[in-house]
């Protein structure tokens, strides 16, 4: 017999090593969430998907799922720390959705718009990011950049190169190339790289793409992600969960 | 170059778990990391350049920027400011010539400021070079200014500017032990000769062999003592080293570590540098009877970057307990009892105090907690059951040893057992160390330490708590005010919103920015606060700021990001007019400033009549 907890009031099973967010998703369960992925191990950074674990806040994505556990998850409580967290990530870069090209297909932009997001709500950090251009095939636009870390997991454990890396720390963190020149031209990025297509927002976009499908006619102008969100349920993984060439053990 | 740098990577065997000591070396050689150097190290470790480079870039020492032969550091906790810091810092910036923050135009020097170093009672202090000088005043400034002027190597500045005192005012069973090394241990290997009754009548009934007996006896004994970490969070000690021991299953089977924690990074706390300079022998003596407990044969001792220059006493401590048979195999000519300790320097990180962080940092990476469970008992350093413990934990874990459980529970209270080393600074006629069993109060520490017309005290630094006068006579204890050692002390004279605002810098400054609402809600608070002591501030602030406290309660990935906004908090409460008084009005007011915001255009048209600005003031 499969075990169980319960989320919101109802029981969800579980396999043993499953988070409370891979259960959830796999029973068709939705929980808001961002920097998590199906096909890479969960670290828990954005904590979006944060919920209240036998009255204590903790991130769905790493919470080990426990029999007995009882979850809330829809509740204004945690959809109020929610939209703070989207609020947070969007202040802290430069987010022009309306120029932006991955505008409708933007996972922060569609959770904000899930969550009831109106405003940033908090004074914009307006921060610094140039822009790379330099790779004939990609732009690389930081301004955007959320630090969810799928780009540096998917191009360490799945396409074994480590193109992406985050440097500095606290809200100096940012991501930077496998170059000593730090320009991706001087990478050996390519096209085929899961990295390239893992990117929530528009930080990785592929060049002379532009807008080839109208504004409007985009993934969540559709549907909301809410209801998207559960056709990316748990799926076979290629990733290690760790990177052997980071580790030294390569 | 490459020479030098082929010699670091071979004392450090190539291996990528010492990228953050080869770093480290790399900057102190050469004072910052050249390009060149990250490619070469990169190459040498057999790992990514954008992981060096990652790394490199998270310790707030290590500095890959441009070179600089002389890099002042300026610690910048409150202390340091009540003793005058700031004025100092523009002194120094104008005899040099340089702007803060920015590496002179030659390359020669650079000033700015860094967390606290670990020296409240005895500052202003800097870092130069990662070398620690205290008790700055206008002259001994005018000295360095020379000494940098007349471009005189470090190693060659008079000794005198680098004299560390311990100031010890009140020393107790730890601070005033009369052991002798080896004596703990000898303690604790006679435990396992069938002499010990406790030993005894447990292998009688459970059948454990021999060998395991006295393992089993002072686990049993530490426990008993009662004794909890001193370093802040209180768990119990011999619950912890229990834990790790019993750790099992497929990742046990290689090695157990034990881990002294001596990132002694929250500002106002220094009582671990007295520790580690006056009972260094006391603490490998702790860390040594841990390895028996636990069996463990590793052992490392994260040594925070400020304290630098006790490296050397600290490897000669090490050298001289090998030669005695205290470290290294067969210790006391007990077989099979192997254990050693090298000691890992940090580099500038407060984060890396959170144990997971710490052993992040150890294993060569960025420091950043790990998610939990699992916990280090069982996946520590490399995956492996790893004991992490405070200094001042394993000097009391050799008391015990050497002194029973007994005697040890009958100081201190009922449920804090033994004594506390407190870090006394701030407004007092003597600041420094001060160790009394647990259960004394405020009030007693104020007077001892001669302290008058105090406003308040911030009790375990930044992350602990504030508390006014009406609350002096409570006792320092787990039960009440659990502490991990600071006692800044403010007196009447002193703002605390000023206090409070200097700490949410801090929090902001030592985020790791892993998870999004430290990152983000520290910097907020900070500029919050900025913008109320700018004079921008209104109510909707100061509900901002309990705002940012619930977010970051309910969601920050560890303790920085939860307590972050206490100090805030806490003064808000105690001290609220402090705050209103900042206040512009208590209604909204916007922190834009439209007519500053058409300065440009001002000064672009040549205009500065009054149709050039806009009224802002009723007629």
């Amino acid at each position: 017999m499969t075990e169980t907890f319960q989320l919101d009031g109802e029981d969800v099973p579980f396999a043993p090593g499953q988070s409370v967010l891979q259960a959830a998703l796999s029973a068709g369960r939705y929980i808001p969430h961002l920097c998590y992925h199906p096909e890479f191990k969960p670290h828990g950074s954005c904590k979006v998907c944060t919920v209240k674990a036998n009255g204590r806040t903790a991130a769905s994505c790493t919470l080990p799922a426990q029999a007995g556990l009882n979850v809330e998850s829809e509740t204004g409580e945690m959809n109020d720390l929610r939209r703070t967290l989207v609020q947070m990530l969007f202040a802290e870069g430069n987010h022009f959705c309306p120029s932006c090209e991955k505008s409708g297909n933007c996972t922060l932009q569609a959770l904000g718009s899930d969550l009831g997001v109106m405003t940033a709500g908090f004074r914009h950090f307006y921060p610094d990011r140039p822009v790379d251009a330099s790779h004939p095939d990609f732009l690389l636009d930081f301004n955007r950049c959320i630090l969810c870390e799928l780009c540096v997991r998917a191009s360490c454990e799945v396409d074994n190169k480590c193109v992406f890396a985050l440097s500095g720390r606290g809200l100096t963190k940012h991501l930077i190339v496998n170059a000593a020149s730090g320009k991706l031209a001087d990478t050996d990025v390519a096209l085929t790289d899961k990295a390239v297509s893992v990117c929530p927002v528009g930080v990785i976009l592929k060049k002379r793409v532009g807008f080839a499908v109208p504004i409007g006619q985009r993934r969540y102008d559709q549907r909301p992600i809410s209801e998207q969100a559960l056709d990316d349920a748990p799926r076979p993984s290629t990733a290690s969960g760790a990177c052997a060439a980071c580790e030294g053990t390569s | 170059m490459t020479h030098e740098l082929q010699s670091i990577l071979a004392r450090h065997q190539f291996a990528p778990t010492q990228l953050l000591q080869v770093l480290r070396e790399v900057q102190e050689h050469y004072s910052w990391i050249a390009p060149e150097a990250l490619d070469y190290v990169a190459d040498g470790l057999g790992l990514p350049r954008a992981r060096v480079e990652g790394v490199a870039g998270f310790y707030s020492f290590l500095h890959s920027d441009a070179p600089c032969r002389y890099r002042l550091l300026f610690s910048d906790n409150i202390t340091d400011r009540m003793l005058g810091n700031q004025e100092l810092i523009a002194y120094l910036c104008n005899k040099l010539w340089v702007e803060r923050g920015h590496i002179s135009e030659d390359g020669l020097v650079s000033v700015d400021t860094t967390s606290c170093t670990g020296l409240c009672d005895q500052g202003p202090a800097l870092l130069v070079n990662g070398w620690a000088i205290p008790r700055l005043t206008h002259e001994r400034l005018d000295q360095i200014t020379e000494l940098i002027l007349g471009k005189t190597p470090v190693e060659q500045w008079p000794r005198e500017l680098f004299v560390i005192e311990n100031n010890i005012h009140r020393a107790d069973i730890l601070l005033d032990n009369p052991m002798e090394p080896g004596d703990a241990l000898r303690g604790v290997i006679s435990r396992g000769g069938g002499l010990e009754a406790a030993a005894n009548a447990r292998s009688w009934r459970e059948g454990i062999p021999a060998a395991e007996q006295g393992q089993l006896a002072i686990l049993d004994e530490i426990k008993k003592s009662n004794l909890r970490g001193r370093g802040g969070a209180g768990f119990t000690t011999g619950l912890k080293w229990e834990a790790c021991r019993n750790a099992s299953g497929d990742h046990a089977k290689e090695q157990r570590y034990v881990v002294c924690n001596a990132d002694e990074g929250e500002p106002g706390t220094f009582k671990d540098r007295v520790l580690l300079t006056t009972q260094a022998d006391l603490l490998f003596e702790g860390m040594t009877v841990c390895a028996y407990a636990i069996g463990a044969t590793r052992g490392f001792l994260y040594l925070r970057g400020e304290y630098r220059y006790l490296l050397e006493p600290l490897n000669e401590t090490l050298a001289r307990r090998r030669a005695a048979r205290l470290l290294g195999r067969d210790i006391l000519e007990h077989g099979g009892f192997d254990f050693d300790i090298e000691i890992h320097l940090g580099a500038g990180a407060y984060v890396c105090g959170e144990e997971s962080a710490l052993i992040e940092s150890l294993e060569g990476k960025r420091g950043i907690p790990r998610n939990r469970p699992p916990y280090p008992v069982t996946h520590g350093y490399l995956q492996q059951p790893t004991t992490v413990n405070n200094v001042e934990t394993f000097c009391a874990a050799a008391l015990i040893a050497a002194g029973g459980d007994e005697w040890y529970r009958s100081v201190g209270t009922a449920k804090s057992a033994g004594s506390k080393v407190l870090s006394v600074s701030g407004d007092c006629a003597r600041p420094g160390i001060y160790e009394y069993p647990f259960g004394v109060t405020v009030r007693q520490v104020l007077e001892d330490c001669g302290a008058e017309n105090t406003l308040a005290v911030q009790i375990s630094g930044p992350s602990g708590v504030c508390i006014a006068a009406d609350e002096f006579d409570r006792r320092i204890a787990f039960e009440d005010l659990a502490t991990a050692g600071a006692f800044m002390v403010f007196d009447a004279s002193r703002d605390m919103f000023e206090v409070a605002r200097n700490f949410a810098h801090f929090f902001a400054h030592e985020s790791c920015g892993f998870c999004t609402p430290c990152r983000v809600g520290t910097a907020m608070l900070s500029t919050t606060m900025d913008k109320i002591a700018n004079g921008h501030g209104t109510l909707y602030d100061l509900a901002e700021i309990e705002k940012l406290d619930r977010v970051l309660n309910q969601s920050a990935h560890c303790g920085l990001g939860h307590t972050a906004c206490n100090p805030t908090l806490d003064t808000l409460k105690r001290f609220r007019p402090t705050y209103e008084r900042r206040l512009k009005s208590q209604d909204f007011e916007p922190a834009f400033d439209l007519d500053g915001a058409l300065a440009a255009a001002r000064r672009m048209t040549g205009r500065d009549d009054a149709g050039a600005h806009l009224s802002t003031e009723e007629a």
